[in-house]
């Protein structure tokens, strides 16, 4: 029988230890990508990689929640390049109609992110009314959405007429006090997020279900109408990473958005969220994000290892921050 | 129970009539065309170009029958490939492998049953596996922007190169590529990453290239579709260094663009239209009506595509 020294002082440099996981290994990465190449610390790659990890970023906070709740949505991909493709079509038939192409890209903007929020609908009704697992229901539709996109462009790619791409390109080219449009878009989501999920009831019933569903029921939880809504959430959140996507090079085809569910569902993961539901943070999930993109920024900036192995790298650092955290539940 | 049974009987006996009606007939061809699905712009100009072939042959030649039959992988096709020898009756076949090495034992199975086999643009491991091959021209595709880019930066400056997805293709072309330039020793490649072929991953590997290298002159995309992205990461950047951006295959766009003049960056072009499909079902059609073979190996030349003869490439309908 060994006295425990302090066993709750441990326990809490432990969790410490466990919730900064992400945020060390971010540190890091940091410290050998300015060590590597000095150019990686300058403000504008920078914000290139903060802009680029906006669309995948804004997803993740929605499957945040998502995977909070205990389930999963594998269409997220498919499901913002449907929405980039439609949105175009919409928008070049809007703009000579509308004679403004301001005006055209509002309505598309609304439009999109209605769209989102009806395929989350959908999802949410197939899983919590239709009794499907949310595996399925969202494997399903992966391959439903991307071949609807591929039979509108023709096996081709829908390109937005040139000048409402003019007016539409700010939004993703534009700074606002020196930090690109994505960049505010992704915080404000983020923010809003945090506060959901930490700070309303219907943050608490999603962990609640996460948890324990049964239990949830038992405290008279609308667990249905929670889970519908949370797949709208997510919905939501494609939507509005569509909006920033589609400026940024005017089209879509049919490998928009290949495997972005895989990346959302990493980044939520690296930042500490437990695949089986029940808790995890808005932040870990947006500094997981933006880890994804810095490994990757960082074997662009520099040639030390074989091209062939830059998955491999990114594999080794999801697995290696997975690791410093294994204990949390 | 009887009706249905007297149904399966007569189509049994219909079967074997027109079966039979086939062999009479040693001229009358009846082709199957095996392809990749339209995932992405290329194999959308793959399956539009063997739609368009079946239209016009069909017309041309009453005598010919064309089944087209697009596969997303590669068991798929292998299944295709039987309902194609054993529902449709097929005694010519064109396929556009969906790999390699899996499709090889079943298209030597249909080989085996009597079929003509043409193969396109991806080989199979054992050529005995098939009686005629067409092909686009890989190694055309490395050295023509090599010898252009060369000329055009009087044999002095930098490059970057942005690969499609490790595979053989890639790298045929990636080789034939540095051995132009191996002949221009002031000529530096200073990197050489994978944009998979990808608008998406082009721009962000593109956007990297730019914070990384101080001087680039040009930019061999290496394929049009992340000529696209690479074009935007350069307008955004807002640089001037950069001169040329050559990319690949084509497509309606990038033709577009030289017959217009409307970028200065992109002046040129390299051809491996999918309408090489065209031409092997046109090619194997045309030769099993006559009951001639094609040679063993038909290469659809890469061409440079410049202001000149950019109209010759220019097909407004095709989605790729």
């Amino acid at each position: 029988m060994r006295p425990e020294p302090h066993p709750r002082a441990s326990l809490r440099v432990r969790a410490l230890l466990q919730s900064f996981g992400p945020v060390l290994g971010l540190i890091l990465l940091c410290i050998i990508g300015t060590a590597l190449n000095s150019d990686f610390a300058a403000v504008d790659n920078v914000m290139n990689v903060l802009t680029r990890t906006a669309f995948i970023g804004i997803i993740a906070v929605g499957m945040c929640f998502v995977i909070i709740l205990g389930g999963i949505d594998l269409s997220v991909g498919s499901m913002a390049a449907l929405i980039a493709g439609a949105m175009i079509l919409v928008m070049n038939k809007l703009g000579p109609a509308l004679g403004s192409p301001v005006s055209a890209i509002a309505l598309g903007i609304g439009f999109a992110v209605v769209l989102g929020a009806l395929f989350g609908l959908g999802h949410g009704l197939l899983i919590a009314k239709g009794g499907i697992e949310p595996f399925i229901v969202t494997l399903g539709t992966l391959g439903i959405f991307r071949a609807y996109l591929t039979y509108f462009a023709d096996g081709g790619a829908l390109t937005l007429d040139s000048d409402l791409s003019d007016a539409y390109s700010p939004v993703y080219y534009a700074s606002i006090l020196g930090i690109p449009v994505p960049v505010w878009v992704f915080l404000a989501v983020a923010l809003v997020g945090g506060l959901v999920l930490n700070r309303t009831a219907f943050g608490r019933y999603v962990q609640a279900i996460g948890s324990n569903e049964q239990v949830a029921r038992y405290a008279a939880v609308d667990v249905g109408r929670i889970k519908v809504l949370t797949y709208m959430l997510l919905g939501i959140c494609v939507g509005i990473a569509t909006v920033l996507y589609v400026p940024r090079l005017g089209s879509a085809s049919p490998t928009t958005g290949l495997l972005w569910e895989l990346e959302a569902i990493a980044a939520v993961i690296v930042g500490g969220t437990a695949l089986k539901g029940g808790s995890g943070t808005v932040t870990g999930t947006v500094v997981g994000a933006v880890l994804l993109s810095v490994i990757s920024n960082i074997l662009n900036l520099t040639s030390i290892i074989s091209v062939y192995l830059n998955a491999a790298v990114q594999g080794f650092v999801i697995i290696a921050v997975a690791f410093m955290q294994r204990r949390r539940k | 129970m009887k009706s249905v049974l007297r149904q399966l009987a007569v189509g049994a006996v219909t079967l074997l009539l027109s079966s039979s009606a086939l062999a009479q007939e040693p001229n009358k061809v009846n082709l199957g065309v095996a392809i990749p699905a339209a995932t992405h712009g290329f194999t959308g100009g793959i399956v539009w170009w063997a739609n368009q072939a079946k239209k016009e042959l069909e017309k041309n030649h009453p005598g010919l029958k064309i089944t087209v039959k697009t596969a997303a992988n590669a068991p798929e096709q292998a299944n295709q490939l039987q309902d194609l020898l054993t529902v449709n009756k097929i005694n010519a076949l064109v396929i556009f492998p969906f790999e390699s090495a899996s499709l090889t034992k079943p298209v030597a199975q249909v080989k085996g049953k009597g079929v003509y086999v043409t193969v396109v643009d991806r080989g199979l491991t054992d050529t005995r596996a098939q009686d005629a091959y067409v092909a686009g021209d890989n190694t055309a595709f490395g050295k023509l922007p090599a010898e252009y880019l060369a000329k055009r930066l009087n044999g002095k400056g930098n490059i970057v190169v942005l690969r499609g997805i490790p595979t053989t293709l890639d790298n045929e072309r990636m080789d034939a590529f540095n051995a132009v330039l191996k002949n221009h020793p002031d000529i530096k490649i200073l990197d050489a990453k994978y944009g998979n072929w990808n608008r998406d991953d082009a721009f962000k590997v593109m956007q990297d290239y730019l914070t990384r290298f101080k001087q680039i002159d040009a930019v061999w995309a290496a394929d049009d579709d992340m000529a696209v992205g690479v074009l935007k990461a350069i307008e955004q950047s807002q640089r001037t260094d950069i001169k040329e951006v050559f990319g690949g295959a084509g497509s309606k766009g990038m033709v577009r663009t030289i017959i217009e003049g409307s970028n200065k960056l992109i002046q040129a072009d390299v051809s491996y239209s999918p309408k090489f499909i065209y031409d092997a079902i046109k090619l194997t059609a045309e030769a099993r009506l006559k009951g001639e073979k094609l040679p063993a190996n038909t290469i659809i030349p890469s061409v440079l595509i410049t202001k000149e003869n950019a109209k010759d490439f220019y097909f407004p309908d095709s989605p790729f």
